[in-house]
């Protein structure tokens, strides 16, 4: 029996539906301006060095083969990966859902005695809601990526897979560290690369006293036992590599069978990800390593709604994700409404496809719908993940309105009968009198006319003209 | 039940439908089609901001580059490479290796087509520490390390060593997506390539 993530800890479900939670996005045209520059210079930042690559689609098909095969022998990798793992000196928790996660988490937290850990960005553990969980336990999470940071300064929620405070531009950031940050300097400048001193500087003295990390990962390697974290800043380096004790969460879906199939992913990322060739920093560990590095490594390997996904033979293409939000920058109702319109800390076509898989479809119902279906996710998705296919199978899912179901019926009975389609015809341009352009339909049409514009009724209609010929 | 068994019991009945064991299509690059273009790898580098200095001599350029400045590097590292004043890893702590002006590495890989060079904790590039708290890391690369693509990379690492992989200095993308050099790992990165002497 497979079981959905539980309410009522983490971050997969939002307080409203799609389209309320869109219309606030919507009426904000900062937010809008900035979503924009920045989805256009990744696209074009990723299609140079995509273009660069000749073998680009043999790559795509060899990732999405690699992640169905993973999927289908998921239970003997896992069980490797927690052997190698473990021969190698690391300690491996299972996880049934963010409740359990937290708990381990906060508990070998505890355990060193630290009440402050610092943090690598991870999905993971933003989905699963750690921070609240260790705040609650007395346990400060420093967030240590620059985008993290800002979020957190400016107790904001992330709105991007890779880039969480995408929604601010340079100069809200330079308000957000003036006001925030402790020790910063007044005459901070809007400069990218002073936000970005302002940010080593502040976390210089933390990275060196910190003896807990808390990680994510982006691939676990089944035959080795290795993981690996992808990173631009080196606050990930930094993670890895001074504290004694590392933690580190990673979704059951994140392992990879074979070392060697490390050469196709990291091909597909930065390029899908970041637009870069690679990524500034790349780090592998494989347990523990004596003399270099945290001395005490955990694994904790987090299910939360993951089988789930798994038993939906249609959906579960949504778990070959490896987070790279290309989907994100090329879509054009993210590009107009951000992520927090999602509600979940996967936003844009794959939180979309993902969330309401994870939490049961009837706890996002709206989500499957936040899609004009035009297919450019599937185009982008470095591994090929066929996103609309997954949103009109979910819609089916999702619970339908009584309303729309009448509604359905009726325009069926009518166009089955062509005296009554004729008399509907004639109505329709009455109906033009009701208001323009469906929005003075009653109620329930009037939500769907809410967001679209029912075409003008002709002068005359084919059947007319057809009669007078 | 422990968790793992319920996880794995989970998985096992949403696997019911027994789903395809794809074969994994490798018709991608692997293998070397061309001697190993090292004015491609140059220019990578510089593209994202490495500095590259092309020498038969490897301590004069590291001793230009380090000016009157005082570097750490592992105990692999030939001290005939390092200027006098150089301190050798042998359990510096972590003060003692920030307050360092750099750190000079040897590589056990680069990458040409991405402009990354990877680092293995070996003798010569030390654990990993040494490498992240200066603000300027030096890079000894031969050319024998070098290989065209990333599958051939992975091909010669070893997984069991801690592995990093750079590609430039400190960035970040997360200032309205453009990449910006300078966060938390060195700001400088400077690579020195061997030539043979002429």
């Amino acid at each position: 029996m497979s079981t959905h993530a539980p309410k009522g800890v983490g971050h997969l479900r939002g307080d409203e539906p799609f389209p309320a939670a869109a219309k606030v996005a919507l009426a904000n045209p900062q937010l809008r301006r900035n979503l924009q520059h920045a989805t256009t210079t990744i696209r074009g930042k990723s299609g140079r060095v995509i273009a660069e690559l000749p073998d680009w689609q043999e790559l795509r098909s060899a990732g999405s083969a690699l992640k169905a095969y993973t999927m289908a022998n998921l239970p003997r990798l896992l069980e490797q990966l927690e052997e190698k793992v473990t021969a190698a000196g690391g300690v491996v928790h299972w996880a049934a859902d963010a409740t359990e996660a937290n708990r381990i988490v906060t508990d070998l937290v505890r355990r060193t005695g630290e009440q402050r850990v610092i943090k690598v960005k991870s999905m993971a553990t933003q989905e699963i809601g750690l921070n609240e969980a260790l705040e609650e336990a007395g346990i400060t999470p420093v967030e240590t990526d620059l985008a993290e940071l800002i979020v957190q300064l400016g107790h904001d929620k992330p709105s991007h897979i890779l880039v969480p405070a995408i929604h601010r531009n340079r100069s809200e950031i330079r308000e957000i560290f003036l006001r925030e940050m402790p020790g910063v300097d007044p005459d901070l400048t809007d400069n990218p690369p002073d936000l970005a001193g302002a940010a080593r500087r502040y976390l210089r003295e933390t990275f060196l006293s910190t003896r807990v990390a808390v990680s994510g990962a982006n691939f676990g390697v089944a035959e080795t036992g290795t993981l690996a974290v992808v990173e631009s800043e080196g606050n990930g380096r930094m993670c890895l590599t001074l504290p004694d004790t590392l933690i580190t969460v990673m979704g059951i879906e994140k392992v990879v069978p074979a070392w060697a199939d490390l050469e196709v992913f990291l091909q597909l990322l930065p390029r899908a990800s970041t637009g870069e060739r690679m990524n500034p920093y790349t780090s592998m560990w494989t347990g523990v390593t004596p003399g270099d590095g945290p001395q005490n490594f955990h694994l904790v390997l987090l299910d939360n709604g993951r089988t789930a996904v798994l038993a939906d033979e249609v959906g579960r293409q949504a778990l070959h994700c490896i987070r790279c939000s290309a989907c994100l920058n090329v879509c054009p109702v993210y590009e107009r409404t951000g992520g927090h319109a999602y509600g979940s800390v996967y936003p844009g076509p794959i939180g979309a496809v993902l969330s309401p898989q994870l939490t049961g479809v009837e706890d996002n119902s709206s989500l499957p719908y936040a899609s004009s279906l035009c297919g450019a996710c599937f185009d982008a998705c470095p591994v090929k993940i066929d996103i609309p296919s997954i949103l009109v199978h979910l819609r089916n899912q999702a619970p339908h309105p009584r309303s729309e179901k009448a509604a359905m019926a009726a325009a069926a009975y009518a166009m089955d009968r062509p005296r009554v389609y004729e008399r509907a015809q004639k109505a329709a341009r009455i109906a033009k009198l009701l208001g323009k352009r469906g929005r003075g339909l009653p109620p329930p049409l009037n939500g769907w006319a809410a967001s679209r514009d029912l075409p003008e009724p002709p002068a005359e209609t084919f059947r007319d003209w057809w009669r007078g010929r | 039940m422990s968790s793992k068994n319920l996880i794995l019991r989970r998985i096992r009945e949403a696997l019911g439908d027994n789903p395809a064991q794809p074969e994994i299509p490798r018709d991608y690059r692997r293998a070397a089609e061309a001697p190993v273009d090292l004015d491609l790898l140059v220019e990578r580098l510089e593209d994202y901001k490495a500095v590259v200095h092309r020498t038969s001599d490897i301590s004069d350029a590291i001793s230009r580059i380090v000016g009157d400045g005082q570097v750490v590097a592992p105990p692999g590292v030939p001290v005939e490479w390092l200027p006098r004043g150089s301190k050798t890893d042998n359990g510096l702590t972590a003060a003692e290796i920030a307050e360092s002006d750099g750190v000079v590495t040897a590589a056990a890989v680069a990458i040409v087509e991405t402009g990354t060079i990877v680092l293995d904790a070996s003798p010569d590039q030390g654990r990993r520490i040494l490498s992240l708290l200066p603000d300027l890391h030096i890079c000894v690369l031969r050319p024998d390390q070098v290989v065209a693509s990333v599958p051939e990379a992975v091909a010669r690492l070893t997984p069991g060593r801690p592995l990093t992989w750079i590609s430039g200095p400190s960035a970040t993308s997360d200032i309205e997506l453009n990449r910006v050099e300078g966060v938390h790992g060195p700001r400088n990165l400077h690579i020195v390539l061997v030539e043979e002497a002429a």
